[in-house]
C-alpha cells in the first residue's frame, strides 16, 4: 500500500521535473515545479519528516514560487522562446550526460559499500527538530538568519535600480 | 506498522531528479528556467538527506534539509533580483545574450 503510494508520488515528481525542463512556457514550467515540490513534500511526510514536508510546502510552494512567478511575469520570460543552439548537438549531449550521471549514481548505490545502521530513533516532529536546532545547531541557525537578512537587503538593492 | 519504503528507491528517485535538473541547466537558455532546474536539484538532494535521516534514525539529516531550504530561499531572492536587474538593462533573460563580461 505504502509502496504503491510511493510509486505514484515518485512518478508524478519525475514527470513534473521533466516537464519543467521541457516546457516552453515559463509560467507552465513554474506550475509544474510547484507540482514537483508538493509531491516531494508528500514523500518527506511518508518518510517521517513531517516538519520538513510542511516547511517545504510553505517556503517553496508558498514563498519561492511566488517570487518565481513574479519575475516570470515581470520580465516577459513566459513569451521568450529559447534561442537557437550555438553548439550543435547541445541538447543531445546534455541528455546523454544526464543519463550517464544517473548510471553512475545507480552504480554507487549498488556497490557503494555498507551504510551505517540506525543509531537511534526520533520522529520528525517540530518539538524534536526545534530542540535540535536550538542546541546542537544553534550557531548555524543564527548564521542562516544572518544569511537571510543579507539576502533580503541584497535583493532589494539589486532590484531597486538607479533612480535619477 | 506499515512496511517501510526501501531507502534505495528514494535514493534512485533522488538521482533521477538530480540528473533532470542537471539536464535542465545544460539545455535551457532562459535564466529563470535555469533557476527552476537548480531548485529541482536542491530538492533532489533534500530527498537524499531525509532518506538518510530515516535510515539513521536521527534528525540531523532533516535539520540539514531545513538549512538547504533556508539557503535556497536566500539564493532565489538574490538570483531573481539579479535577473530583474539584467532584464532592466538588456531587455532579455536569455543567457546567450548576456555576454557583457565575456572577453
Amino acid at each position: 500500500m505504502q509502496l504503491l503510494a510511493f510509486v505514484i508520488t515518485a512518478a508524478v515528481a519525475v514527470a513534473a521535473a521533466v516537464m519543467v525542463v521541457a516546457e516552453k512556457n515559463a509560467v507552465h514550467a513554474a506550475l509544474y515545479l510547484i507540482l514537483n515540490i508538493v509531491s516531494l513534500a508528500f514523500l518527506y511526510i511518508s518518510l517521517g519528516a513531517e516538519f520538513v514536508g510542511a516547511v517545504q510546502v510553505i517556503v517553496y510552494a508558498g514563498a519561492i514560487m511566488v517570487l518565481f512567478l513574479y519575475v516570470v511575469m515581470f520580465s516577459g520570460a513566459a513569451a521568450t522562446p529559447d534561442s537557437r543552439d550555438r553548439l550543435a548537438w547541445q541538447k543531445r549531449i546534455a541528455v546523454g550526460g544526464g543519463l550517464i550521471l544517473v548510471a553512475l549514481m545507480v552504480r554507487v548505490l549498488k556497490f557503494g559499500g555498507p551504510r551505517p545502521s540506525a543509531v537511534s530513533s526520533a520522529d520528525g516532529s517540530p518539538a524534536n527538530i526545534g530542540s535540535l536546532l536550538f542546541t546542537t545547531y544553534a550557531l548555524p541557525f543564527e548564521v542562516a538568519s544572518l544569511l537571510l537578512l543579507v539576502a533580503m537587503v541584497g535583493a532589494i538593492v539589486l532590484a531597486k535600480g538607479r533612480r535619477e | 506498522m506499515m512496511e517501510k519504503i526501501p531507502a534505495n528507491y528514494c535514493l534512485l528517485l533522488s538521482a533521477v531528479l538530480f540528473a533532470t535538473g542537471v539536464v535542465g541547466v545544460l539545455t535551457r537558455r532562459n535564466a529563470v528556467l535555469i533557476f527552476m532546474s537548480i531548485e529541482i536539484m536542491l530538492n533532489a538532494v533534500n530527498l537524499s538527506f531525509v532518506t538518510f535521516a530515516r535510515e539513521q534514525g536521527s534528525l540531523h539529516g532533516q535539520v540539514a534539509a531545513l538549512f538547504v531550504i533556508a539557503v535556497a530561499a536566500a539564493e532565489v531572492a538574490v538570483g531573481l533580483s539579479i535577473i530583474v536587474a539584467v532584464f532592466r538593462g538588456k531587455e532579455t533573460v536569455d543567457v546567450d545574450e548576456i555576454n557583457l563580461m565575456k572577453w
